[in-house]
């Protein structure tokens, strides 16, 4: 089987990228609970479980979605995210990212790539508050 | 509220029932900027060889954690919450959540416990399965 990982993709292998900053404004956080339709009014005041996915690490993720490999359908593979303090209404998130493993195995229907992510999520006082690990599956 | 005094290795925490649509996942995708187009372009979804638009991992952890911060309440929180992605959520249909304590264990002074959390579809297919980690307050 040939190898889809190319040197672009392990160029990025443990390399930090960001931080990205997203300030979290209340109409945030009731936008992602109306939409997870999750009527708690807690979340009005602070971010609901998995409100980390909403704060992106773009510069990462559009690399890898976008990578220059012959394998073009994605899904996500699994996310974990542990949480250290609550994120609230007024904190400002910097949100860093790492490419940490490329892992490629012969799929059903041809070649699959697992890439697996590392987030770490700092608030304004440079408190981690979460941190997150992310496989995405290209095939 | 829950108390660590009061929940039992083995029980089954309260199940929540969603039922996502279209528009939902349109929502979701402006919340958490996700677009991409399997979850709202059925075509696009077709062609990429699923059975039609289908709901994103992480929407699915979404309810996966509602369920878990439901039956929390006030007094408990959420340490770790995991998911693995194993089939397909299609919309117009139940996602059935569920959720049982398989540990409660103290460490580093907290009353914590371990619990199993698995979505189905309709067709008792384990869409996602994975497990949370929760923090409780005690009667002490």
């Amino acid at each position: 089987m040939d190898s889809v990982i190319t040197e672009e993709l392990n160029s990025l292998l443990n390399v930090d990228f960001g931080p990205e900053v997203y300030e979290v404004e209340r109409g945030m956080l009731r936008k992602f609970a109306e939409a997870i339709d999750d009527p708690n009014p807690r979340w009005l005041v602070e971010a609901p479980p998995t409100f980390a996915a909403a704060l992106v690490p773009g510069q990462l993720l559009n690399k890898l979605f976008n990578a220059d490999i012959p394998l073009k359908r994605l899904l996500n593979g699994s996310s974990e995210l542990e949480y250290l303090k609550p994120i609230k209404a007024g904190d400002t998130i910097s949100v860093t990212a790492r490419l940490t493993r490329l892992r490629q195995v012969a799929g059903e229907q041809g070649p699959t790539l697992f890439m697996f992510t590392e987030v770490t999520y700092a608030n304004q006082s440079g408190e981690v508050v979460v941190k997150g690990k992310n496989n995405y599956i290209k095939y | 509220m829950i108390y660590y005094e009061d929940i039992i290795e083995g029980a089954e925490i309260p199940a929540l029932v969603k039922y996502p649509t279209t528009m939902q996942l349109v929502k979701y995708a402006g919340a958490s900027g996700d677009f991409y187009q399997i979850h709202y372009d059925k075509d696009f979804a077709v062609a990429s060889g699923l059975p039609g638009v289908i709901v994103h991992g992480w929407l699915a952890l979404a309810f996966l954690g509602q369920m878990l911060t439901d039956w929390l309440g006030e007094g408990g929180t959420l340490v770790k919450l995991n998911g693995s992605y194993r089939g397909v959520n299609k919309v117009n249909e139940d996602i059935i959540c569920n959720g049982k304590i398989t540990k409660k264990y103290i460490e580093d002074g907290r009353n914590l416990a371990r619990v199993e959390i698995w979505a189905e579809n309709p067709g008792g297919v384990k869409t996602v399965t994975g497990f949370a980690v929760v923090a409780l307050p005690s009667r002490a």
